[in-house]
């Protein structure tokens, strides 16, 4: 942890379930899902004032756990960019919302959940976004088919 | 006989009446994306936009028989595309508002999961398509990460080139339709004419006015045309000359300035709590862009400013992006005067085709490019995240790779869908004559927002 930077220094201290990684020279920490609240919220305090981003990787059977969600934040005041990765599993999938620590996130949780059916616990206004209320499933899941939408014609008629 | 074919014929019609097929699909529970009369206190904080600051007056002489809510859009001239607002009025003030989107929505990024690499940037240009380059820029940054690949230095200077003229294309549009929402009407005609010179110089270049697939990973698709000097050049010749004539129509107007000055207010720090960037950000006195935070495609090397506004209202967000044009007409002269030599792509041919010329000589040449266009090239397992500053903002690209040719999974944080959250804070408490001025100041791209 000695090469990282102090200001996650004091966040990797403070957290000792989180861990961190550097792929590609980006920062990025994976946070137990109890911990997700928390940890973002320390993040808040640690000077991330903004939540540019969040969204989700469907690993299908490929992970233990289903899910991935991910916040990408960013410090103005530090020049610091930092991912902080959770999981959820195939059954239920719930995560805390980050929309408590930063308003933003609200679009792009509600992104989430209508792609992926991620439900954000604590979240003001939980509905679907880009998709119409009445959708059935998911599309951004790995199980959801690729064109397989039904398609109704006005008429048909059979050819004797 | 013939009558009873008939018969069964008439039969076997089927027709299909609406409304008498079983119903296919539920609604969510979470409830509907419209606005209602009757809201959990949380969706009304979000819709007063007062979850950051408080500042909404209310006016207790109103009684409620004048609210309503008022719907404006999808199909609306002023939207920008399909936006549908949700308007709750009390007379002529706007109480709260939600914005509904989703009617242009494509599926662009499960697309992106069915396209190889090579063939990703054909699908991200097509989502901001008023800055298409910048959506190609950042898709194969994001790439070029997972590959751990170096364009050369004159892919770089040339993606630089193409990005800012690109702004600067963008900017027009922006100032235009931002004219004519408020009524300017020549200002509409002014901005898409300058631009016009400008798509006429990418189209020469790429092949196409938008949609060019031009920025790919491993470089450029093609060198800069011949003569292309002289075409930059006329640009950067004409445009200022130009941007005075705006703002002779414009900056002290009167009209311009009752309609603009102290409307869609948006404070620094509900801007960084909402994580809105570019013109936005920046008209509200915070000095933020991600060509100076990170620096990428060698941007730092230029000399440029970060224009700031002060109070945040639409007035400065217009001004921002005339100084903003300025500023990218800047970059772009000194690229132009410093354009180094060398290849336009690597010269790796697990990434990029062989020259045309090679094909007929080389057995290896010719494998190599058909495997690129049929199979694709594999990027190495990894995640990363690559930001550029496109003209709305923040343009990121989430990419996820698990060794194949094809994107595990691709995520575009889009600014324009970032952005119109803050259109609540804008638009509460002021003038339903504003709302169209507003919109226009955060100038949202439908195909940025819904992906």
């Amino acid at each position: 942890m000695s090469e990282l930077n102090p200001i996650l220094a004091g966040l990797a201290d403070a957290h000792p379930n989180v861990s961190f990684e550097t792929p590609h020279g980006q920062l990025v920490a994976r946070v137990p899902r109890e911990e997700w609240l928390v940890f973002a919220a320390a993040c808040g305090d640690a000077g991330f004032e903004v939540c540019v981003d969040v969204t989700a990787v469907d690993w299908m059977r490929q992970r233990r756990e289903r899910f991935e969600v991910v916040a990408n934040l960013l410090s103005m005041q530090h020049r610091l960019r930092l991912r902080i990765i959770t999981t959820a599993p195939r059954v239920d999938p719930r995560v805390d919302s980050l929309v408590p620590v930063w308003p933003g996130a609200n679009f792009a949780e509600r992104e989430v959940y209508d792609m992926f059916g991620i439900v954000f616990d604590n979240h003001p206004d939980l509905t679907r976004i880009l998709m119409p209320d009445d959708w059935e499933g998911h599309p951004l899941r790995k199980d959801f088919g690729v064109g397989g939408v039904p398609v109704q014609f006005k008429m048909s008629h059979q050819v004797n | 006989m013939t009558e009873e074919r008939t018969k069964e014929a008439a039969e076997t019609v089927d027709i299909w009446v609406a409304g008498t097929e079983e119903p296919q699909f539920s609604p969510t529970e979470e409830g509907t994306q419209e606005i209602g009369t009757e809201e959990s206190e949380a969706r009304l904080d979000e819709q007063f936009g007062r979850v950051v600051d408080d500042d909404y007056i209310f006016d207790d002489e109103v009684d409620e028989d004048e609210r309503m809510i008022v719907n404006m859009g999808p199909q609306h001239p002023s939207t920008h595309g399909v936006l549908r607002l949700q308007i709750e009025l009390e007379g002529e003030i706007i109480r709260r508002t939600k914005p509904i989107i989703g009617y242009l929505h494509t599926g662009m990024e499960k697309t992106a999961e069915q396209l190889t690499f090579g063939q990703g940037p054909t699908n991200v240009t097509r989502m901001d398509y008023l800055a298409p380059l910048h959506g190609e820029l950042a898709f194969s940054l994001a790439v070029e990460t997972l590959l751990g690949v170096e364009v050369p230095e004159r892919a770089a200077a040339i993606r630089v080139l193409m990005t800012e003229l690109n702004r600067v294309s963008s900017h027009l549009v922006a100032l235009a339709t931002n004219g004519m929402d408020i009524g300017a009407l020549s200002m509409m005609i002014y901005g898409f004419r300058e631009r016009e010179s400008i798509l006429a110089f990418f189209e020469k270049t790429t092949g196409l006015r938008m949609n060019h697939n031009y920025i790919r990973p491993g470089g450029v698709a093609a060198d800069l045309p011949p003569g292309w000097k002289d075409d930059v050049g006329a640009i950067l010749v004409d445009l200022p000359e130009r941007l005075a004539e705006y703002d002779d129509l414009l900056k002290d107007n009167p009209i311009w300035l009752a309609r603009t000055k102290d409307v869609g207010v948006i404070s620094d720090h509900e801007c960084i709590a909402y994580g809105i960037t570019g013109p936005p950000l920046r008209a509200s006195g915070v000095q933020w862009d991600l060509r100076k935070a990170f620096p990428y495609s060698g941007i730092d090397r230029y000399e440029f400013d970060v224009p700031v506004g002060e109070t945040g209202d639409v007035y400065d967000r217009y001004r921002v992006r005339v100084e903003e044009i300025h500023e990218s007409l800047k970059i772009v002269e000194q690229v132009m005067d410093s354009m180094p030599l060398g290849d336009y792509r690597i010269d790796d041919r697990k990434v990029t085709p062989p020259p045309r010329a090679r094909i007929d000589e080389s057995m290896e040449a010719l494998i190599h490019h058909f495997k690129l266009f049929t199979e694709g090239f594999k990027v190495p397992a990894g995640e990363t995240y690559a930001a550029v500053e496109s003209p709305r903002g923040e343009l990121g690209c989430y990419l996820v790779s698990d060794g194949e040719a094809r994107p595990y999974r691709m995520h575009t944080r889009a600014p324009s869908f970032a952005n119109l959250q803050a259109l609540p804070i804008a638009m509460a408490d002021s003038l339903m004559a504003d709302t169209v001025a507003t919109i226009a100041s955060m100038d949202p791209v439908m195909g940025d927002v819904d992906r």
